[in-house]
């Protein structure tokens, strides 16, 4: 079954708490109200049954689009041969918090505003409000000038217009004629709360959107890099927003559930949740674009949410810390393009991935460095993260690619055990964690390199190998110099990435993960791919070669900058998720890197110095720097 | 009621809702810390929010001591089972009433309205505090039964 609109011909607007997935042809098609992993209100991308709002002119259109630049705002405009021109905004509005604190706004509004650039033009919308998917019982109510209401049990929304809208059995219905410089103005809105505010309409929705603009142009303005790929670099940095959960600086994967990493297949998987994998590439991104907000907020979050299982972490959250739902499977929905199941909730919470400690602890390293400090309870935490890891790093474990087929002795996590132990000493080395036990995280950290250079190293191959004692490449293999364990110049580490960019690679600048996701049909995989840009950067290659192939990679955006998980690389069609935090966030990295590199800035800070050593008999670690 | 009675059972019973809860954050049973919640009012500094939040806690549970003492005696005076009322229905409002409050009242913490603005903010509790884990209002119901079950019993009975 074809998909009615391509993943990547989408366009993400949201309100940091929701988000929403707004096609060319001028429907939105997935809303989760009112937070990111909420059941959706809106939901044709995954069945035509479930719910969308369309609004545009009726007939035959050639149409374009684009974000207002500097903006989550995105304007579309529809050209009607022989009739007329029509722009559409769309946007969840925002506001600053002084703002909200003069003026009563609603908990979420999506704002829609259509005007007439020329001629005339025959508009037509359509709402269908189908809540958690359709599973949810609710109807419109005509409202009169409180405009057209919908209650189910998570809430009201209520829709208002400037133009006649009339309910019915299916949803809400309008058409009507709009002349050149005439406007018609749409705001829907949710209340969880009782009594609902509803947004004025006219002047106060031009002002509402205009706010909303001023918000993001001032937001994307302090993104701190200066390099050639600015455009792209702050489309990701808008995207990376869009996906933080600003009540406690959680940030998603990705808005959706269920969007296929093969097409047709069942590869589909629910990201609306938050993984720790992507800590430290997070925590890099935000601080090295200057968001120093952001970032404290997201690894405040990162330290906090992990409390109530630690030392023990799991791999995934929800915005809150907690467990995200069991998964299930909704067999009623026809999924994206026919790839069923659709499944609500993630498996993978319940596996063991030792890589995440490394990552999170990374990022704790991150935040000391850019002048955060630890409270004792904090710094008790990570010293217990370490215990864990020195108790732990020898287990099998299922790896940062989450595979369902059972645990292995993956390299990587290995490599981060190593870096976890790494950060920790670091840390230690600035007096930032008082009482660890060096001499153990010494020891192991030493025990673990030579581990690794023993049986993770295949002179067969002439690579570091994904599994310990066996064969098999894996792209996150790139990130050894990454996380301090080598340097990319290394001849190990070289010769690594002459195997992986020869094996993997998908065409042009693209790479697959591994080479099982080749023969399982998966597409090219976004963030591996901008790792390889980011290790040539880093030193394994020139300076130009790292551009030539970011540049090659940014390419393969969508036509409003965004990444999906995957790329198809035969058609170049996204595949997976979309938009993904992890792909958006290698994009970033790597031009940070590169830019770094031009300008002969240090690379990764806060792994620097850090002491390559063996523990002294009953002393603190003998630094080799 | 002597003074002292009011003011050893108050501290006793302050001492162990506190425990209970500190125990159970310790488990990683919830991630709710009530000195925590309270000192970051005054200061964003951790380890001094802590200090104070604990001072003020303690100060609470003493003056709600004495306003259990004042219900208790309207009550016909003190038993057990009364107390444990009293503590059943202290803990339905603050999970019902003062938590979903507390972000419009507290200069730290966020609401769920909050954003796109980042910054290091609480993240706010949420109804019944759920936000801070699963099992947070089993433990904020059996802080509050232990507090008035000990006042319930030691206070001057009828």
């Amino acid at each position: 079954m074809r998909a009615r609109q391509p993943i990547e011909d989408h366009a993400l607007i949201g309100d940091c708490r929701s988000a929403a997935l707004l096609t060319r042809d001028g429907e939105v098609d997935w809303l989760c109200w009112p937070r990111f992993d909420s059941a959706p209100v809106l939901g044709s991308l995954l069945d035509p049954s479930a719910g969308g709002w369309r609004l545009a002119p009726v007939g035959r259109t050639h149409t374009s689009w684009r974000y207002l630049p500097g903006t989550n705002v995105v304007e579309t405009t529809h050209r009607v041969p022989g009739a007329g021109s029509l722009r559409v905004s769309d946007c969840l509005t925002v506001a600053s918090e002084g703002e909200k604190r003069r003026e009563l706004l609603p908990e979420h509004e999506l704002l829609r505003i259509a005007t007439c650039e020329a001629g005339e033009v025959e508009v037509e919308t359509s709402i269908d409000l189908r809540p958690d998917l359709g599973r949810a019982p609710g109807r419109w109510r005509d409202a009169g000038a409180l405009g057209l209401r919908f209650e189910s049990g998570s809430g009201l929304f209520a829709l208002r217009s400037d133009r006649p809208l009339a309910p019915g059995a299916g949803g809400a219905r309008g058409r009507f004629r709009l002349r050149a410089g005439e406007t018609a103005r749409f705001s829907l809105v949710y209340a969880g709360d009782g009594p609902a505010v509803l947004s004025p309409l006219g002047a106060a929705a031009d002002a509402a959107l205009l706010r909303t603009e001023r918000f993001w142009r001032g937001w994307s303005a302090r993104a701190r890099y200066a390099g050639p790929f600015r455009e792209a670099v702050v489309r990701s940095a808008l995207a990376l927003k869009l996906l933080a959960y600003a009540p406690s600086g959680a940030i998603i994967a990705a808005p959706t559930t269920s969007l296929p990493e093969r097409p047709g297949g069942d590869l589909n998987w629910d990201y609306r949740y938050c993984w720790l994998r992507d800590a430290s590439f997070t925590a890099r991104a935000l601080y090295g674009l200057g968001y120093q907000d952001e970032a404290e907020s997201f690894v405040s979050w990162l330290i906090h949410t992990t409390r109530l299982t630690r030392p023990r972490l799991r791999i995934l959250y929800d915005v809150f810390g907690r467990d995200p739902p069991p998964e299930r499977d909704r067999p009623e929905l026809g999924g994206y393009g026919g790839a069923r199941p659709v499944r609500i909730g993630n498996a993978a919470r319940d596996q063991l991935q030792l890589d995440v400690y490394g990552e999170v602890v990374d990022a704790a390293c991150q935040f000391v460095s850019a002048g955060g400090g630890l409270d004792p309870d904090t710094a008790r935490m990570l010293i217990g993260f370490g215990r864990y890891v020195c108790e732990a790093w020898r287990r099998p474990d299922e790896g940062i690619w989450e595979p369902r087929g059972g645990r292995t002795q993956n390299t990587y996590s290995k490599v981060l055990c190593w870096a976890a132990l790494d950060r920790l000493l670091h840390m230690d080395l600035r007096g930032h964690l008082p009482r660890a036990p060096r001499d153990q995280f010494c020891a192991t950290r030493e025990a673990i390199r030579a581990h690794v250079e023993a049986r993770g190293w295949s002179p067969a191959l002439s690579s570091y190998t994904a599994r310990l004692g066996g064969g098999g490449l894996d792209a996150a293999l790139l990130l050894l110099p990454w996380y301090g364990y080598c340097p990319a110049g290394a001849p190990r580490m070289r010769a690594t990435w002459r195997r992986i960019s020869r094996e993997l690679s998908a065409g042009g600048a693209l790479l697959y993960r591994y080479p099982e996701s080749i023969d399982a049909g998966e597409g090219a995989f976004g963030i591996c791919s901008f790792w390889g840009a980011e290790y040539l950067a880093l030193g394994g290659g020139t300076l130009e070669e790292a551009e030539l192939r970011l540049e090659r990679l940014l390419g393969h955006a969508s036509e409003l900058g965004l990444f999906a998980e995957e790329v198809d690389p035969g058609t170049f069609a996204g595949l997976g998720n979309f938009p993904q935090a992890f792909t958006h966030v290698g994009l970033v990295n790597a031009a940070l890197s590169l830019e770094n590199r031009r300008e002969r800035r240090p690379q990764l800070r806060h792994q620097r110095a850090v002491p390559h050593a063996r523990a002294r008999p009953g002393g603190a670690p003998e630094a080799r720097l | 009621m002597s003074a002292g009675g009011w003011a050893v059972w108050g501290f006793v019973a302050t001492a162990l809702f506190t425990g209970l809860m500190a125990g159970s954050q310790g488990l990683g049973l919830t991630r709710m810390n009530v000195p925590f919640m309270l000192g970051t009012l005054f200061t964003p500094e951790r380890s001094r929010a802590k200090v104070i939040g604990a001072a003020v806690h303690l100060a609470n549970g003493w003056a709600l001591a004495l306003f259990y003492a004042a219900a208790l005696r309207l009550w016909g005076g003190a038993t057990w089972w009364r107390g444990a009322l009293l503590g059943l229905g202290h803990a339905a409002f603050v999970l019902t009433v003062v938590m979903p409050l507390l972000p419009g009242v507290h200069p730290r913490m966020a609401s769920e309205q909050h954003g796109p603005e980042a910054g290091r903010l609480l993240e706010p509790p949420g109804f019944l505090a759920l936000h801070y884990g699963w099992q947070t209002p089993l433990w904020v119901v059996l802080g509050h039964l232990a507090y008035g079950l000990v006042l319930g019993h030691f206070l001057p009975g009828p």
